[in-house]
């Protein structure tokens, strides 16, 4: 197994289905009443937030937790990171209290990787979204998720049409998306206005659409990404109703979802800009079942990097 | 000092002899017995290197640079003129500025320290500085640019080209587009769209220069163009030469023989501005310096303190120090990859700068020149190591590196100011 969770890229296949396949049984461990494992017993885990994430940071506090792990919370906010802190002063500081494994989320890109290239600490490094870079762990459970629900013979994601809708230029979670579901077999369509894709998306070896009424029954799952409202003044977009209308997962574009298809949001949603509040509370919609998830596919990425053997 | 510099051979593999006396080359029949004698067998002799790219920091970021430590950094690198870039503080946009910074260089003895003006007051784009004070300063500064800061507005631009005609100056551009580039951190390509750092398109770059060209064709001024980074700049420039445009380029040693690739480690020692391109823009750099599109290599030496690269990309400085490691890293990119001979390199790196800033008396070993040279020996490699680099600053990307032409000696002035 890998040292550091830094990108979906450093994941084998057989690698990621095996976080896949462990977060299932410890799944099973939420279930009893008794909702811990004493796997990482005496090892101490911090949630370094340089940006504001209770979702993200709370799911890996609880995944920790239930290994039995001592959790530190350190954000930004009250903390000596508010007063200009360096990245490498932090480190040192939690590498003398003796953190066995750093899960980060911070604003610039590669900052999960700076912390685990530099000599400046020695535990693990799990990242928890940087910059507009990667958010490995949500593809994870989002694959998770899809497995769940539409699970086939291989155990992977192979001949399911997966649609990943909005801001992919600044979203981690459809860069670690698209590296994942394709690297287990999917098909990734890419959806969203040019001004919103990368120049080079061309690379990245997926489909890219600017419309998403095209072949729309045709998708197993729609996956839509937040809008963050502010793009709008960088003329990404002319105007929030132009975007919803034709971005938008509205009423009727899900009801001309195929009979099966699922809806995914990462969280948190813009309801009525990239998605009606009908279709994220639809029977079709998961994402309730993505943030539980989230907590299982966690367990199995601090085990595997910190206690696996 | 009488000296002669005896078993040497020139840049093209020439044996020579050179003779100086007070400061100048002399004729070698003018040597008599009181002639100091410097064997330099197995080395080769070369005017002494002219750099019109360089950031010394001081006034203001002394921490960084020094003239001092930079004019040290310089001659170990075999440079024997350098010109400070205004970006200081105060930016040396008055005589004040640049005669003190002139002065340091001359107290200091090492190598000529040349200031370069600030185009516009406080590199803020908005009105002329001061540049006929500058020039007839005794800092006699001939090139004027913002670098850092684009002169992005074209009305000041055309004005500041038209301006320092006056007194034959010329206008370096660093061409970026600021609205194109707000907040970029790296080429806009495959790479920046995989790693999500903010992208700085080539169309940044090249809008800018193919502004100019027009702007200096049109007033008959000239055009310097500042690190040239871009195949699509190189095809401009190569265009704008063949319309007779008084148009000079450019290049770095760094963007000779990095890609955007090394981003792919997050490691901001490889953060600079303008940003390190594809393998194809390398290419097409290599092949206009050797057919005279691109005119000459300077350094864009970029020193930084260690807490600005120490950190991560985003919040890391933009540059890399050059002046050590300047002549190796071009000799390797453009003679041992067998584009261009070393005496054609050695142009592109004190002959024609020389020229382009009307440096007198730099950037030949004629007769009555300074006597200004460093002896290399191109037959043996050296390593870069932070602890004999010069530069207060040690932000090199090529630490720990092996590298070939190993600068032996440096004189100015027939004073040998540095020896390994």
């Amino acid at each position: 197994m890998i040292s550091h969770l830094l990108s979906i890229s450093d994941l084998s296949k057989d690698e990621a289905l095996n976080i896949l396949d462990t977060a299932e049984e410890l799944a099973r461990v939420t279930e009893t009443p008794v909702k811990k494992l004493p796997t990482l017993r005496g090892r101490t885990i911090v949630n370094l937030f340089f940006e504001d994430s209770t979702r993200t940071r709370i799911s890996f506090e609880a995944a920790a937790k239930r290994l039995s792990a001592d959790v530190i919370n350190f954000s930004a906010k009250g903390s000596s990171l508010s007063k200009g802190e360096s990245l490498k002063d932090t480190a040192l500081t939690l590498q003398a209290m003796g953190a066995d494994g750093v899960v980060i989320r911070h604003p610039a890109s590669g900052a999960a990787a700076r912390l685990a290239s530099q000599k400046w600490m020695t535990g693990a490094v799990i990242n928890a979204g940087d910059g507009t870079h990667e958010h490995p762990t949500q593809a994870l459970l989002d694959a998770f998720t899809i497995r769940q629900h539409l699970k086939n013979s291989s155990g992977d994601l192979s001949d399911l049409s997966i649609a990943i809708v909005g801001d992919v230029l600044h979203s981690r979670v459809a860069r670690s998306n698209v590296l994942l579901l394709s690297k287990l077999g999917a098909h990734v369509t890419l959806i969203a206005p040019p001004t919103l894709l990368p120049v080079a998306v061309n690379s990245w070896g997926v489909e890219v659409k600017y419309d998403f009424d095209e072949n729309l029954d045709e998708y197993d799952v729609v996956m839509m990404l937040r809008v963050q409202r502010e793009r709008m003044d960088e003329a990404f977009f002319p105007s929030e109703r132009e975007y919803s209308r034709r971005f938008g997962l509205n009423g009727d574009r899900l009801s001309r979802l195929s009979e099966k298809s699922l809806v995914m949001h990462p969280g948190p949603m813009n309801r009525g800009l990239e998605i009606s509040a009908d279709s994220a509370d639809s029977r079709k919609s998961v994402i309730v079942d993505q943030v539980k998830n989230g907590v299982s596919v966690r367990m199995a990425t601090l085990y595997l990097l910190l206690g696996g053997n | 000092m009488k000296l002669v510099i005896k078993n040497v051979v020139d840049s093209a593999g020439k044996k020579i002899e050179i003779a100086c006396d007070n400061g100048r080359i002399v004729d070698t029949k003018q040597v008599t017995n009181d002639f100091n004698v410097y064997d330099g067998k197995g080395l080769t002799i070369i005017p002494g290197l002219v750099d019109l790219h360089t950031h010394l920091r001081e006034p203001g970021k002394e921490d960084a640079e020094t003239v001092l430590t930079g004019s040290r950094a310089a001659v170990a690198g075999g440079f024997t003129a350098i010109s400070a870039m205004p970006n200081t503080n105060p930016v040396a946009d008055t005589a004040g500025v640049v005669e003190q910074v002139h002065r340091l260089g001359q107290v200091h003895g090492l190598c000529d320290v040349f200031p370069i003006g600030a185009v516009t007051v406080g590199q803020q784009g908005k009105s002329l500085s001061e540049m006929g004070a500058m020039n007839s300063s005794e800092a006699k500064v001939r090139i004027f640019s913002d670098d850092g800061h684009c002169v992005s507005d074209s009305l000041v631009m055309r004005r500041a080209l038209e301006y320092v005609k006056g007194f034959d100056g010329v206008i370096a551009q660093h061409a970026q587009d600021p609205r194109l580039t707000a907040g970029s951190q790296m080429n806009e390509g495959a790479v920046s769209a995989q790693l999500g750092l903010k992208g700085w398109p080539a169309a940044a770059e090249e809008s800018i220069i193919a502004r100019d060209i027009l702007l200096s064709e049109h007033v008959g001024s000239r055009l310097h163009i500042c690190h040239l980074t871009t195949a699509g700049g190189v095809e401009l420039v190569r265009w704008a030469k063949k319309r007779g445009v008084q148009v000079t380029a450019e290049v770095t040693p760094h963007h000779l023989l990095l890609t955007d690739e090394t981003a792919r480690s997050y490691d901001p020692i490889f953060k600079v501005n303008p940003p390190l391109r594809t393998e194809r823009d390398v290419q097409a750099l290599r092949e206009g310096l050797a057919d005279g599109t691109i005119d000459i290599i300077a350094t864009d030496h970029a020193p930084h303190p260690a807490e600005d690269k120490e950190c991560e990309w985003a919040a890391a400085a933009f540059g890399m120090i050059g002046l050590e490691t300047a002549l190796s890293i071009s000799y390797l990119a453009m003679v041992q990859s067998g584009l261009i001979s070393f005496s054609t390199l050695v142009e592109k790196l004190t002959t024609n700068p020389a020229k382009i800033a009307r440096y007198e008396g730099h950037g030949s070993l004629a007769t009555g020149n300074w006597a200004n040279f460093a002896l290399v020996d191109l037959a043996h490699n050296w390593r870069v190591e932070a602890t004999s680099i010069r530069s207060k600053s040690k932000n090199s990307p090529f630490l720990d590196r092996e590298l070939p032409a190993v600068v032996v000696s440096t004189f100015f002035r027939g004073t040998e100011v540095y020896s390994r």
